[in-house]
């Protein structure tokens, strides 16, 4: 049922930009979980600052390992958690009702989600930072953290939860309306993350209840293995509700810049449908080298079954700069194999932001993630620096600047302001994106020397048999150029963060406002792909470079066994 | 004819389409890739490998672990590494405890010999990694890791701990020194 015009008048305005319906309780609802997330990622941006400063020999910033310890389980806390998911929710409530051009179902469920999420995320940060929960975002019992942190982020996971259920009633609802019959490929991306998110902040709830009710001693302990086990469905399984809405984004901001139409919409469909077959399953590969499982359960899943869900990311690897290359060469950009790709819009930060971090999430954070998550060689990788490098790639270089460059557009829509600092904004993807591939770098070199992951001073200096084991040169200038890349990142981040609460606070007010360039085509009805003449492929620029990543990854994973088969230990 | 959509608008009625030449090369070689990394894991590397992660593990209580510990320590100790026991078992069971802050004993092993160590945690969990070889296993307490060892290589090796355990985590070490 459509909504009259004056009956739309009274709940929304129509967007001078896109022609989109804005209800009103969406915009308020997205503006304070954007504002919220950002807040978050300034505070857990300010933290990554003292631990890479600390994690630097020469330095070593923090003279306190307690402060350090819970430094470093608040910055996990606020990056992981809280900025991601606030953000997550800004986007599904954008995806769920502007974009389907439908007034919010229930904007009290909206609040109320924000509120639980809003309370739980200060109060445990609060708790973390006053030294009441040093337990690492992990939180492993039987460690001791105050039942109270339990509590907050479990208020905060119900919160959540609340506001995903809502996003997936406002889809069935525009179904059962018939206002919408297909759902757009940006919107089924998001309901792909959000039914991950069902199943992960179910797995959170039910990993923590117990070791909330061990520290309340209503029961007796919470079994740590069996702890580990339904963590990590929380753990990695958010991080795979972040791969889907990143991904999501990809499409949405590659069809907002160059007009891309995806080569084959049923492949890019059949590619989420893998995640949301197989993608939880690799969530065990956080516990390849723990004891309680059997050997074939933890191959078995952490190989997806014979890799679907890789074969979805490798399927959107391909898919996606195919139809940014069929979008250009149909612009006339057909002069070489690349022209394409230079004549994209790489000063628009929307499309930068989309080609760096598909780059960086593909070739650092992908690679890495599939090779140390095989049961045999996490051996040398589980709890060293590499897999902080990993996810650092995959979530801050890669998820983390996807939704930077979305809300470069998104801010300015919503909130019927000028993007604040235009000029910087084109800078910042590029200057961000250094900064995480020196650290990415940097970091997984030295943890692939075994340097350990959340570790105040590895001079082991307390005992002279152990001292000097990680006194190498080239760990020390690993773990040097670590902190200089993070530190550029930062800078990079710190410029996001004025650009995005510039514009909502003091970017200059205009219903229509200046977003830079958008494509005509964004926004166009569906139309028939332009004949493919010749014998060649559509997009042999993209086969190209598929061909070269994959090339990569080839020689990546044989480096890695043959590393693995060098240690000087039989082992069974 | 084939239509196409931007990803922020509803597709038509039709939008399934056979894959195109494109796409089916890319699929092929993407599964022939999945396949052979998941042929790497339970085929190829099961049969060549010397190093597996094929351990097996099972529930215990902290306090007969420890006992077990302690025994082992009665039996084979040899001397003293900087204010812990030194062990230097026969060839066979050897025990190591994590326990807030170090691993117990320092061992002393023979190169070339078959081990199965016995690994547990007596408080919190830790991480056992052993350097420089960056050889990492988790430790549980309530769970007894079995893993069978064989140093092909004389030396000293230092374990250090990798999973947080607490505010003193970065003082947890241990020692295996391999003897020829
Ligand atoms: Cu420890």
């Amino acid at each position: 049922m459509a909504l009259s015009g004056a009956l739309r008048n009274a709940v929304g305005r129509t967007c001078g930009v896109t022609g989109l319906f804005v209800d009103r309780s969406s915009e308020r609802l997205i503006i304070v979980n954007a504002v919220t997330a950002v807040l978050w990622l300034a505070t857990g941006g300010v933290m990554a600052l003292l631990i890479a400063l600390t994690r630097w020999p020469a330095v070593h910033l923090i003279s306190s390992p307690e402060w350090f310890y819970r430094l470093v389980s608040a910055h996990g806390a606020a990056m992981l958690v809280f900025w991601i998911l606030f953000f997550e929710v800004a986007g599904l409530i954008f995806g769920g009702t502007i974009l389907l051009n439908q007034p919010m179902v229930a904007p009290k469920v909206g609040w109320l989600a924000y509120g639980m999420m809003l309370f739980g995320s200060v109060a445990a940060a609060v708790v973390v930072l006053s030294g009441y929960a040093t337990v690492m975002f992990t939180a492993y019992p039987p460690l001791e953290a105050s039942h109270w942190f339990y509590l907050f982020i479990l208020v905060f996971a119900v919160g959540a939860l609340i506001a995903v259920i809502h996003f997936l009633v406002q889809i069935t609802r525009a179904r059962i309306t018939g206002r919408i019959r297909t759902l757009p490929l940006f919107t089924f991306g998001l309901v792909v993350a959000a039914i991950l998110a069902l199943f992960t902040l179910a797995s959170g709830t039910a990993a923590l209840i117990p070791a909330w009710l061990a520290r309340l001693g209503v029961i007796e302990t919470a079994d740590p293995g069996v702890y580990r086990l339904l963590f990590w469905g929380f753990g990695h399984g958010a991080q795979q509700v972040n791969l889907a809405a990143m991904v999501a984004i990809w499409y949405g901001l590659a069809s907002l810049m160059v007009g891309a139409r995806p080569i084959n919409e049923g492949l890019s469909r059949l590619a989420f449908l893998l995640y949301v077959l197989f993608i939880q399953m690799g969530s065990m590969h956080h516990i390849l080298v723990d004891p309680g499982l059997s050997h074939w359960a933890r191959g078995i899943n952490t190989s997806y079954f014979l890799y679907a869900a890789v074969m979805g990311s490798m399927i959107h690897a391909f898919t996606i700069p195919a139809s940014v290359e069929v979008a250009q060469r149909e612009k006339g950009h057909t002069g070489s194999l690349f022209a394409w790709l230079r004549n994209a819009p790489w000063g628009s930060p929307g499309f930068s932001a989309f080609a760096l971090s598909f780059a960086m999430f593909g070739i650092l954070g992908g690679i890495s993630g599939v090779i140390m998550g095989g049961i045999q060689l996490n051996l040398i990788a589980h709890n060293t620096l590499i897999v902080p490098a990993h996810f650092h790639m995959t979530v801050v270089a890669g998820t983390t600047l996807a939704f930077m460059g979305i809300s470069y557009y998104l801010v300015p829509l919503i909130t019927r302001r000028d993007l604040f600092l235009p000029g910087w904004a084109k800078v910042q993807p590029y200057i961000f994106t250094t900064g995480m591939l020196i650290f990415g770098i940097a970091m997984g070199l030295a943890g692939h020397w075994g340097v350990p992951r959340r570790h105040w001073d590895i001079s082991l200096s307390a005992y002279p048999f152990a001292a000097g084991t990680f006194d190498g040169p080239r760990i020390q200038m690993a773990l040097a150029i670590t902190a200089l890349g993070a530190t550029i990142a930062i800078i990079g981040g710190t410029m996001y963060v004025i650009i995005a609460a510039g514009t909502v606070f003091l970017g200059k007010r205009n219903d229509v406002p200046n977003i830079g360039h958008v494509d005509a085509g964004a926004f166009a009805p569906p139309a028939p792909a332009a004949p493919h003449v010749g014998r060649g492929f559509e997009a042999p620029g993209t086969m190209t470079l598929a061909m070269t990543w994959l090339a990569l990854f080839v020689v990546l994973y044989a480096v890695s066994w043959y590393e693995f088969s060098s240690i000087q230990w039989g082992i069974r | 004819m084939i239509e196409r959509s931007s990803t922020l608008v509803a597709p038509g009625a039709r939008w399934w389409s056979p894959l195109g030449r494109d796409e089916r090369l890319w699929f092929m070689v993407v599964l022939v890739w999945a396949l052979a990394m998941f042929l790497m894991i339970f085929v190829i590397w099961p049969a060549i490998g010397d190093q597996q992660l094929t351990f097996s593990s099972y529930r215990t209580d902290t306090a007969t672990f420890k006992a077990a510990v302690d025994a082992s320590i009665a039996a084979h100790q040899v001397g003293e590494l900087e204010g812990r026991p030194l062990v230097a078992p026969p060839p066979g069971d050897v025990y190591l405890l994590g326990e807030r802050f170090q691993f117990t004993p320092a061992l002393r092993l023979k190169k070339g010999e078959t081990y199965r160590l016995l690994l547990s945690s007596s408080d919190v969990q830790h991480g056992l990694s052993i350097q420089p070889d960056n050889i990492n296993f988790q430790v549980l307490p309530g769970y007894v890791s079995a893993i069978t060892l064989t140093p092909k290589q004389d030396g000293e090796y230092t374990i250090v701990c990798n999973e947080y355990c607490g505010i003193g985590h970065h003082l947890m070490v241990g020692q295996i020194a391999v003897v020829p």
